[in-house]
């Protein structure tokens, strides 16, 4: 065997961020001391981002099958979920923060390719993308740096692979400044039974390799995705993967062809650990082995190493087992395609990994105690309560000075970056492209995709607070799960299934780690209470910059990507007030809360506020009560109150149609909490004046309180007898802020 | 009448194209692979839809190398006998490229993709894609593109003029083509042109994302009407 020479010690094994403990486990497994080749083999496939070693003891508390769910989480790629009428949706989010604060176009572009193979590698169709973005400080250049290049890298990839960018989030907080969040989320659909498994069935069976040659690039990617981000991470940059969406659009079409041909018996993508996790992964899960002639893979540069080789994350490839005998139907359909599709190697019966090189065997280890479910280490960290938690204040009325001009308070929240239109990014992105995509032209809550051939639309949006996951991580996470299923009902949905993104700090420091174990059970009592599991989704630990004389970590920003069904595609409500006279209605209970609200961070410069009053039953009642009216066909709009309170709930109502409103504060509530406040479970709606009988009737079967607010008007918005002025003057604001920071 | 879509390794549009033929208007339509070398399907009555997408990634130029495809020739004959032949987005491009079409389209003024909804005022309505439109209709309808100015020289600007070739030019809801309104940069607000013999048809914007109620626009089933020459009823 090669390097016998030279076998690697610990402190290889130690800049590989392996620690002593594994690198002891590792000579146990081999009953030998590793050499270079196998010991990167084991480094990448216990990374973090492979292992999910510091966290799937916490996920498995998750509820992870019932409801729709066809196939759970971690058993394919993605979760599945049955939409009725013979069809699937396979849905997934994941991160590439890492990789798109060092290199943002790339990381970008390589996060969409990589969430979107993961989803026709199942056999299902990507229809819908969507995104969820943090960002520093908007008026740093280096931020402006990095909006622009995320989202060039977004839109160029997405709109040449031709898959709708049709929602997402963005958000600007100063602890994003050098981490910034890029989590790409991708939707497809299949149909029922014609689902593509990653398996290497078959001893025997042929090996292929296909779509674009291997080459240096990623080389340690999933390695340095589980390492702090430091300064001298600019130098890490051949870790960042380059992406090539024309290659990837023929790699869509050639193996959603391939699967037709009935001579796939499994296929898997290749990203995080190339070539070694699809082979490990596949292997694993079949109880089979592979042996794999490396000299056999395209490569783009010559005399390329086998670790290269092995642990290369050059996008856009997959790893396919055939069918022996039929490999020629393969072969016809990618030369169709004009995409290499090369024999590389056999599956066999020996449960081992074998890679040749030059006719001799460079690493030989065996298959499942790489994998996560088989021997990959799994930890349960120690943790405590964050220091801050304790400290954080539940702002009442006399500790907030209450604002002498409404019209200038008013004014200064609006120009929050959080709040503004997000138009001059998601105007780079190709959202009406495959003709499905129904809330482009009738804004709504969630993201709406028309499935054809049925009557039913999918939902679908990304939420997370992280602010209020800061200030309560077990409370913040239920209001994000909440608020996913909120925009889902508020868009006529009926909440399905979340994939999850959980972008934290760094796992082995003890309040990082008590806030990720509180964020988990939050989602989970959440999760149970909409009854939508969790189909999968992505761990991204160690997001937080180390500078020279502090840690800077981020907010603890679990991501959830929501789907919903609408029966019917008449079902679909929109967020925008219809016509004068309508009346304006809020459904929930109002009381004093200025928590955490984008309010007292952007006007007071208060970050130091618990999260905001939040009851997941209340909540489900409230949601419950928008989705009988809209059976009901009561309902002209629905917008659940969120960042920027009441009155940016009213804004954005008024914008498409140009409308305005009068409205009258009714109840004991100062004026800057009833217009500026965050409280939970909240949803606006708009009703013709005879359906409001109706509406009391079922919030009062519901126990939930039904505040009449005024009506629309024309164009002027008008609340408690201050004239705020005309709709075009808020809507020209709401659509200028980030423009003028970023044209 | 029937429908040939061209699929180009990178064409996007093409199940979109396919779907509103035959779903939204019942008529005939099929797909035709870029490596075919002829069109024995296809008479001079029937229309080949170029349709939008990126073909072979648009690394070189927008269109540069799709017009080398070998089913070009196939096209470029049945253009040249009369055929129809409408190309949306790309596949404008492509016509540009592969000289069917007067002038190019280059990099959007602003250097960005630009993907939203638009305002079309209809030019004419003497050819055959607009003819069920009154000149001066304001159409609304998505672009999606990064590489839509369109540019000619001023001779060609002329005779496009003087030969009634200008189908569209983006405007205001107003109808004034401003400069404001100019999305891309196109000379003179240009969003839409066809041949001479008006049988070649070219546009940015996407009327097959606009032919829909379930998507919320509907007045791109105005040109496919048109095009088809169908009853107002027809369509779903």
């Amino acid at each position: 065997m090669k390097d016998k020479v030279s076998l690697p010690d610990f402190s290889v094994a130690q800049k590989l961020g392996l620690t002593e403990d594994e690198f002891q486990k590792i000579i146990e497994i081999l009953g030998r001391v590793p050499n270079f080749t196998e010991l990167s083999i084991f480094s990448v496939m216990w990374s973090e981002h492979c292992s999910y070693k510091n966290s799937i003891k916490y996920l498995k508390t998750l509820p992870r099958d019932g409801g729709k769910l066809l196939v759970g989480a971690g058993e394919e790629n993605a979760g599945l979920v049955d939409i009725g009428d013979g069809w699937a949706c396979a849905f997934k989010i994941e991160s590439h923060n890492h990789p798109s604060a060092i290199e943002p176009y790339q990381g970008a572009a390589t996060g969409v390719g990589g969430i979107h193979r993961d989803i026709f590698t199942m056999g299902a169709r990507p229809i819908a993308a969507l995104n969820s973005l943090r960002f520093g400080d908007i008026d740093r250049p280096h931020t402006k740096h990095l909006i622009k290049g995320v989202v060039k890298g977004i839109g160029d990839y997405g709109n040449c692979l031709g898959v709708p960018t049709v929602g997402g989030e963005v958000y600007f907080r100063d602890c994003y400044n050098q981490n910034i969040l890029v989590n790409a989320m991708s939707v497809g659909v299949v149909k029922v039974g014609e689902t593509m498994s990653a398996v290497a069935d078959g001893p025997g069976n042929p090996v292929f390799i296909v779509g674009s040659a291997t080459g240096k690039d990623g080389i340690h990617g999933a390695t340095f995705a589980s390492a702090d981000l430091t300064e001298d991470s600019a130098k890490d940059l051949p870790a960042v993967q380059v992406g090539d969406p024309f290659q990837e659009k023929l790699l869509l079409e050639a193996s959603l062809e391939a699967y037709t041909t009935g001579a796939v018996i499994g296929m898997q993508d290749m990203g995080a650990a190339g070539i070694t996790c699809s082979t490990s992964e596949m292997s694993a899960k079949s109880g089979t082995g592979m042996r794999i002639d490396l000299d056999k893979v395209p490569t783009r540069q010559s005399n390329m190493l086998p670790f290269e080789i092995l642990l290369s994350e050059s996008q856009e490839r997959m790893l396919i087992v055939c069918k022996k005998g039929e490999e020629d139907k393969l072969l016809k359909v990618f030369d169709k395609w004009d995409l290499e599709c090369e024999l590389i190697g056999e599956v066999t019966d020996t449960g081992r990994l074998e890679f040749i090189s030059e006719g001799e065997v460079v690493a030989d280890v065996p298959a499942e105690p790489l994998v996560l479910g088989g021997g990959a280490p799994v930890y349960d960290r120690p943790y405590e309560e964050a220091k801050y938690y304790s400290q954080l204040i539940d702002y009442t009325e006399s500790q907030i000075t209450e604002p002498e001009d409404y019209i200038a308070a008013a004014e200064k929240l609006m120009s929050s970056p959080n709040l503004a239109s997000k138009k001059w990014i998601y105007e780079q992105y190709d959202h009406t492209v495959r003709v499905n995509t129904m809330k482009t032209n009738r804004h709504a809550d969630s993201a709406t995709i028309r499935v054809k051939g049925t009557d039913k639309a999918l939902a679908m949006n990304v939420d997370c607070n992280s602010t209020f996951v800061y200030a309560d991580p077990y409370v913040g996470s239920m209001i994000a799960v909440a608020e996913s299923a909120r925009n889902i009902v508020c868009t006529g949905g009926k909440p399905v299934a979340i994939t999850n993104c959980l972008n934290f700090g760094n796992p082995y420091n003890k309040e990082v780690y008590w806030q990720f174990v509180n964020a988990i059970k939050g989602m989970g009592e959440a999760c149970r209470k909409f009854n939508t599991p969790v189909t999968g989704g992505n761990v991204s630990f160690y997001n937080q910059t180390v500078l020279p004389d502090s840690v800077e970590p981020i907010y603890p920003t679990p991501t959830i990507g929501m789907l919903g069904i609408l029966d019917d595609v008449n079902d679909f409500l929109t967020l925008s007030f219809q016509k004068p006279g309508d009346i304006i209605v809020l459904i929930g209970e109002n009381k004093f809360d200025l928590n955490s609200s984008e309010y007292l961070q952007w006007n007071h410069k208060i970050s130091n506020s618990k999260a905001p009053s939040f009851s997941l039953d209340q909540e489900y009642r409230v949601q419950q009560c928008i989705i009988k009216a809209n059976e009901d066909k009561l309902l002209e709009s629905a917008h659940d109150i969120s960042e920027g309170g009441l009155l940016n709930n009213l804004l954005e109502s008024c914008h498409e149609n140009e409308l305005g409103v009068d409205i009258h504060r009714n109840q004991d509530i100062r004026l800057d909490s009833f217009l500026f406040g965050e409280a939970q479970s909240r949803i606006v709606v708009s009703i013709d004046k005879n359906n409001l009988q109706a509406l009391k009737n079922i919030c009062q079967s519901n126990s939930v309180e039904l505040v009449e607010l005024g009506k629309v008007t024309d164009t002027n918005i008008q609340i408690d007898n201050i004239d705020f002025g005309n709709v075009g003057k808020w809507k020209t604001l709401y659509n200028e802020v980030i423009e003028q920071k970023l044209d | 009448m029937k429908f040939g879509v061209i699929v180009f390794p990178g064409s996007n549009c093409d199940d979109d194209m396919v779907h509103i033929i035959g779903q939204v208007f019942n008529q005939k339509v099929e797909k035709i692979w870029h490596k075919e070398t002829e069109l024995p399907n296809f008479t001079t009555e029937d229309c080949i839809i170029v349709p939008g997408g990126f073909s072979y990634g648009d690394y070189l130029r927008s269109g540069a190398i799709a017009r080398f495809s070998p089913i070009m020739n196939a096209v470029i004959e049945h253009g040249n006998n009369g055929g129809l032949i409408f190309g949306i987005c790309n596949g404008f491009q492509i016509l540009c490229e592969a000289g069917l079409l007067p002038g190019a389209l280059l990099k959007n003024n602003q250097q960005k993709y630009i993907s939203k909804n638009i305002v079309l005022r209809v030019e004419t309505n003497k050819r055959r894609l607009t003819q069920y439109c009154q000149t001066n209709d304001l159409l609304t309808m998505p672009v999606a593109h990064g590489d839509g100015r369109y540019y000619c020289d001023a001779e060609t600007l002329q005779s496009l003029k003087d030969n009634d070739q200008i189908l569209f030019r983006y405007s205001n809801s107003q109808g004034e083509t401003t400069e404001t309104e100019n999305i891309n940069g196109s000379i003179e607000n240009i969003a839409g042109i066809c041949n001479k013999a008006g049988n070649i048809f070219g546009m940015m914007p996407h009327p097959e994302r606009a032919s829909e109620q379930t998507v919320g626009l509907t007045d791109g089933q105005q040109l496919f009407m048109s095009l088809m020459e169908l009853k107002l009823e027809t369509a779903v």
